[in-house]
């Protein structure tokens, strides 16, 4: 390397155009965040306000009116569903996926390519066609309307398998040979050696898995039609049709899809670094 | 390692062990729903009991024959209605959305930058959140008196009720010009029809509420598609870029030719997962405008839905989860020729590299 570095110096062409980037990324933000703080800021405003002032970012009078009649609603009872769902799915998709994923990326055995082939195949087909066809299966077999509907076939995803089959593949083999040598088993091996070395991608997992489950509604609105087993996305689209939807009451909506929005958004910025990870990795909302 | 007999019945049976689950539930709710719902597509099957019984009949191609033959009437002109619909959102969405986020990344990966983290938390966020509350929020921008409509008030413009406005933006355009009378359409367009809409309907172009949904989906996804943009330029080493102006490249030499073709196969990517979202557009129609105004937002996945759950047609929505289907897996097939297989062989490559990279990191962290 020569030690003769030139100091980096910054001509006016540079300065320009770093000015004009930082120009246009502060346009692109208020395009991106503004409609969120609309969001905070009209859930706390009253009817006439939020008619009124749609623009202004301070809620007068402040109100928690709006919250007060969600609460009035089924909106608890959706919030749990979610919880539970979100809670069955995450806890059952970290511990199957990365299940599968250790197989495939360490065991040997008869058949392995073919059964990596077909999660790759079934990553591949387009989760919207499938509507009709699940909602067949579930009737079909007699758990249309019930909890299981909802959570059953959510709990393995293929990419998540492939994320974890990545990682396993990554770590170093030796540890394992290790524990085989001292008699324990497979799974032991899996569970006691492997897995407390995958804290990370065991996150990316969870945290994809939440998130997906979290904001899913496809699936939910042909998994059951009792309302009772509403989770909050499909619960809150049914405020924009029923008789809260109508008129001004923007309030109400604005603070339901506030309140939705808040676990997922804590988990972002907590795990921000695992999910811009596994972001690409997974599948991309359309 | 020596591996004897015994240890390896065991590893066998553990790995069969250990997949079984995903496999059951995978073949459960994915490999007999394909097939289940095929067989329904030939059927005439009308949502009770079951789609096995004896009283269900058999009617070939029926199904999509009505979809496109000339028989279809009703059916026909709505699937091609949201044909035409999803068209107009493709062209639209995918280029756009490829754009936006190329040119974020390309800013955001200037060296002297400072804040970037907060910039890309600021782009990225928007994909992180449920379609769901993201859709009402956007009620509320673009409702008659709303955000969007109040702005342009401030500017002099009166803005249209965004969501309850079935309008296409081409005949709009074309009225503007004086090329044609929106409200009296010619008829040498209006009167000839192809597939049950006349071609006046063709070209009408995206509806104002189409518009908006338009919007919506670019400003969520391009968040995402940036953060991949980001990483593989990342993966460019300053030095080459640098070279290349030392030789007297300008910055759009560089560009052209040395940031973009290291960026195809992220391209090929980006594209490919855009086309294949872009046909599935459902929940955004679900929650905000139910395939109206006009039918000028209805797209093939909600109104299969539609045509199943609400009309009890379950023959017909099978057909056209088919096909829709079909579409997707030809649109994909076709980009992938576009782009050519030494890009695939480089996509292939630069996959396996960055899935490398990303589990030794994961590894390194996690020790």
């Amino acid at each position: 390397m020569s030690t003769t570095t030139p100091k980096p110096m910054v001509s006016n062409r540079a300065a320009l155009v770093l000015f004009l980037g930082y120009a246009v990324l502060v346009i692109f933000s208020f395009v991106y965040l503004y409609p969120f703080f609309i969001q905070l800021t009209t859930s706390f405003k009253t009817n006439a306000d939020a008619v009124d002032n749609p623009l202004s970012l301070v809620a007068d009078p402040f109100s928690t009116a709006a919250f007060n009649r969600l609460f009035d609603t089924d909106f608890p009872l959706w919030f749990f569903n979610s919880v539970l769902v979100t809670v069955f799915v995450t806890a059952g998709r970290v511990f199957l996926d990365s299940l599968a994923g250790y197989a495939l990326a360490r065991i040997k055995f008869r058949g392995r390519s073919a059964v990596f082939t077909a999660i790759l195949a079934v990553m591949a087909v387009p989760g919207v066609i499938l509507l009709i066809p699940k909602f067949l299966v579930l009737n079909y077999i007699g758990i249309y309307d019930t909890y299981p509907a909802l959570i059953l076939p959510l709990l393995v995803d293929a990419a998540g398998v492939f994320i974890m089959k990545q990682f396993f593949e990554s770590i170093p083999v030796a540890v394992e040979e290790a524990a085989r040598m001292d008699g324990a088993g497979p799974f032991r091996t899996f569970w006691s050696v492997v897995l407390p070395m995958s804290r990370p991608a065991l996150i990316t997992i969870t945290i994809l898995s939440f998130q997906g489950s979290w904001n899913e509604l496809p699936h939910f609105i042909i998994a059951a039609q009792n309302p009772d087993l509403n989770t909050l996305t499909k619960g809150v689209a049914t405020l924009t049709s029923g008789q809260l939807g109508s008129g001004s009451q923007y309030p109400i909506t604005m603070a339901a899809a506030l309140l939705m929005t808040i676990p997922v958004a804590l988990m972002f910025f907590i795990f921000q670094k695992y999910l811009v990870r596994g972001g690409s990795a997974g599948s991309v909302k359309g | 390692m020596t591996v004897n007999r015994g240890d390896a019945r065991v590893q066998a049976r553990a790995g069969w062990l250990f997949v079984s689950p995903t496999l059951v539930i995978l073949g459960l709710f994915l490999a007999v729903p394909v097939l289940m719902a095929l067989w329904v597509s030939f059927t005439d099957w009308n949502g009770r009991g079951s789609p096995f019984q004896s009283g269900v009949g058999f009617v070939g191609a029926d199904n999509y024959q009505e979809l496109v033959g000339s028989e279809g009437g009703l059916t026909r002109s709505d699937f091609m209605t949201s044909m035409r619909n999803t068209f107009y959102f493709v062209i639209l969405v995918v280029p756009l959305q490829t754009a936006f986020s190329l040119f974020l990344a390309l800013v955001l990966n200037q060296r002297l930058l400072k804040a970037v983290g907060f910039f890309r938390t600021a782009f990225y966020f928007p994909s992180v959140v449920s379609s769901v509350a993201i859709g009402l929020v956007f009620l509320f921008l673009f409702s008659g008196g709303g955000v969007v409509n109040s702005m342009l008030e401030a500017v002099g413009i009166d803005g249209p009720t965004w969501f309850n406005d079935s309008r296409g933006l081409l005949h709009l355009a074309g009225d503007k010009v004086g090329l044609w009378s929106a409200a009296d359409p010619p008829s040498a367009l209006a009167d000839g029809s192809f597939l049950g809409l006349s071609w006046w309907q063709w070209f009408s172009g995206p509806s104002v509420a189409l518009s908006v949904i338009i919007g919506l989906v670019v400003w969520t996804t391009t968040g995402t598609f940036m953060l991949m943009f980001l990483a593989a330029l990342q993966d460019l080493s300053v030095e080459v870029e640098e070279a290349a102006r030392i030789d007297g490249a300008n910055r759009w030499q560089v560009f052209r030719n040395v940031t973009l073709p290291h960026l195809r196969p992220t391209l090929l990517l980006v594209t490919t997962l855009g086309l294949i979202g872009t046909w599935q557009v459902f929940d955004q129609v679900y929650v905000m405008t139910q395939g109206g105004p006009g039918k000028t937002t209805l797209t093939p996945a909600f109104l299969s839905y539609f045509y199943a759950f609400e009309n009890q047609k379950w023959g017909v929505a099978a057909a056209m989860a088919f096909v829709l289907f079909l579409i997707i897996f030809a649109m994909a097939s076709f980009q992938r020729w576009v782009f050519r297989d030494r890009d695939e062989q480089e996509l292939k490559r630069q996959t396996r590299r960055t899935n490398k990279l990303r589990g030794r990191a994961l590894a390194e962290e996690s020790r």
